[in-house]
């Protein structure tokens, strides 16, 4: 499975997870979603522009939630700041919507450093989504340091996957 | 009657392999530096005593006990040939031949509530007993009297306090059912890995355990909170525990003072993690460092008046000290683009730390007894190495490391001279802590 497959399947399941009460994702979703680059060209759901509570399962830049970061950097890549703006967008048309923010680190160097990076990275989201509609009580940052691997294997394709931001909807209006 | 012994033993040793092993210890020798080591000969103690003899064999754990810190050599069992019970017995012309210092002898008997211990320290040097005490032993505890042996071997002959009888702290994670569900638990152990105990366990990870100077409790970082890590104290005979912080953020890092009174510990409170001291009889709470890099993994410098952290303020995380009641931060580590989660021996002459160098992360010492920068030392062969924590007498230092996908524990002398490998059944094990000395 490639890099870009492998991330949809797992931005599709945290989506999946945070609707699991509500609607099943269709299994269509996973084979025929478009990859992660092509969120900035999604438009919101309707004529008006606004979102729905369904969105977040619908539209991609919504079903998107793991920020992805590089080696020793918490500053938020280009190809993420759309999705992070959807979420933004989505969190200040509905007031009570409510996310935590986890953020994670790879495995390398020492465990409470790591603790330090993922809050950084978290941060980082957290204050893109301020910037972008979201405020501060909407938002709840929990850091996982390398406790919670996505991958375990000791290489950089592993690694980069863990270095990360998740993007977890707690209330979704 | 030395080869009828003998060939007992030889017998003993065939039981003794055909006895269920559920952990695997691993001695892995480096020859470097071995060549200072002290050559002393352990003899077989005469099992006296009326019951079958203990599992435990006596010489062995004391054989262990002493050459995995790599301050001492003492030859493998079989070739002890000359099998002295007794200190009439010592022909100290055989083993000074042999190039042996120092001979340790011993005897097991029967006694009304189990077996006294009699061990004799003898110098081939000075033709002398240096050392002749019992203990008494209760059945099933040989893995005790035989650490409390080392001890006392240890300290006549280095003038040092051993620290076999010591305990350790460590987080092991287990996998259980379904994808990404796993056991935590926090375990404390003999030194050697023997004897572990389960202290807590949850499903979110814990992090970071660490013993009050009394040995009495343990704190440690949990995550079993929905709002986020927290900190807790574990009294370790009652079982019972306290929530010592919980703030908004990162609570993290926990270390007590040598009096026990205050913890230095990580909040992120304030937006960014930063140091702080926690009086634990008051709660009254000291921010130490103010700055918006990340600043953790505080550790006590010698005597209590500094604090030892890691700060990434430069770019890189690096190791800082400062005052123990807040001050300047100077910077510590000058060698290598990532030194992290420093531990300072007792007597403040040794940091030992993690050294990341690329994608290989060992375990360094710093030794500061030259005075200037120091000179940098590199123990643990890597790549994916953390954790060092010194035993209280710095004889050695425990780190985790990682070998395939699970975490192992490893015990090295400052020199790295020798590396052993804990005897800890199979689980994915990190965080280890190096207990204090019991009161005496």
């Amino acid at each position: 499975m490639n890099t870009p497959i492998r991330v949809l399947v797992l931005a599709l399941a945290i989506g999946g997870l945070a609707a699991c009460k509500k609607e099943v994702v269709k299994p269509m979703d996973s084979t025929d979603a478009p990859p992660r680059d092509d969120t900035a060209q999604v438009t919101p759901a309707d004529d008006s522009g606004a979102y729905t509570t369904g969105s977040l399962d619908m539209v991609p830049c919504l079903v998107s939630r793991v920020v992805y970061f590089d080696l020793d950097q918490s500053s938020v890549k280009s190809e993420a700041m759309e999705m992070v703006r959807c979420h933004g967008k989505y969190l200040s048309q509905f007031p009570g919507a409510r996310v935590a923010l986890e953020g994670h680190a790879d495995e390398r160097g020492s465990r409470e450093y790591n603790l330090g990076l993922g809050e950084r990275r978290a941060n980082a989201v957290r204050d893109l989504l301020l910037a972008n509609g979201g405020r501060s009580e909407q938002i709840n940052v929990v850091s996982y340091g390398e406790e919670r691997p996505i991958c375990t294997e000791s290489d950089d394709s592993c690694w980069s996957q863990n270095r990360r931001a998740e993007i977890r909807y707690t209330a979704k209006q | 009657m030395p080869r009828i012994l003998a060939a007992a033993f030889s017998l003993l040793i065939l039981l003794a392999c055909a006895l269920p092993v559920n952990a695997q210890g691993l001695e892995i020798p480096i020859t470097r530096g071995t060549e200072a080591a002290i050559p002393i000969a352990i003899v077989p103690f005469a099992w006296e005593a009326a019951a079958m003899q203990d599992e435990t064999t006596i010489d062995q754990v004391v054989r262990a006990d002493l050459n995995r810190t790599g301050q001492f050599r003492s030859p493998p069992r079989e070739q002890i040939t000359e099998l002295p019970a007794r200190g009439a017995e010592i022909r100290y012309p055989f083993w000074k031949a042999n190039k042996q210092d120092y001979v340790l002898i011993g005897r097991v008997q029967s006694t009304d509530t189990g077996f006294r211990v009699e061990f004799e320290l003898h110098s081939v040097i000075q033709n002398r007993v240096m050392l002749s005490e019992a203990i008494a032993v209760l059945p099933g505890d040989f893995r005790r009297a035989s650490h409390e042996i080392a001890d006392r071997v240890y300290e006549k002959i280095l003038n040092v306090r051993g620290a076999f009888s010591t305990r350790i702290a460590y987080v092991t994670a287990t996998r259980l059912g379904g994808p990404g569900k796993y056991e935590y638990s926090i375990r404390v152990a003999d030194w050697d890995g023997f004897n572990p105990i389960r202290v807590v366990s949850h499903s979110e990870p814990f992090l970071s355990p660490t013993w009050s100077p009394d040995g009495k409790s343990l704190a440690y970082v949990s995550f079993e909170r929905e709002s986020g890590p927290a900190i807790f104290m574990h009294d370790l005979a009652t079982t019972s525990r306290r929530l010592v912080t919980s703030f908004k953020g990162i609570n993290g890092a926990p270390v007590f003072s040598a009096d026990g009174r205050t913890l230095a510990l990580t909040l992120s409170r304030s937006g960014n993690p930063e140091i702080y001291r926690l009086d634990l009889a008051s709660n009254n709470l000291t921010q130490l460092t103010r700055h918006f890099s990340i600043d953790t993994e505080a550790a006590w410098g010698p005597g209590g008046n500094s604090i030892l952290f890691t700060s990434d303020r430069a770019g890189k995380p690096q190791i800082y000290s400062m005052p123990a009641g807040g001050g300047t931060p100077e910077r510590v580590t000058s060698v290598g683009e990532y030194n992290s989660r420093v531990n300072v021996s007792y007597d403040g002459k040794l940091l030992a730390m993690v050294h990341g160098n690329r994608n290989v992360y060992r375990i360094a010492v710093l030794d500061r007894q030259r005075g200037g920068a120091g000179t940098v030392r590199m123990i643990s062969p890597g790549p994916m190495d953390e954790s060092p924590s010194f035993a209280p007498n710095a004889s050695m230092i425990l780190y985790a490391a990682r070998e395939g996908n699970r975490g192992v524990l490893y015990a090295a002398p400052a020199d790295g001279s020798v590396r052993y490998r804990l005897a800890i059944p199979d689980g994915d094990i990190r965080e280890p802590s190096w207990g204090p000395f019991k009161a005496r």
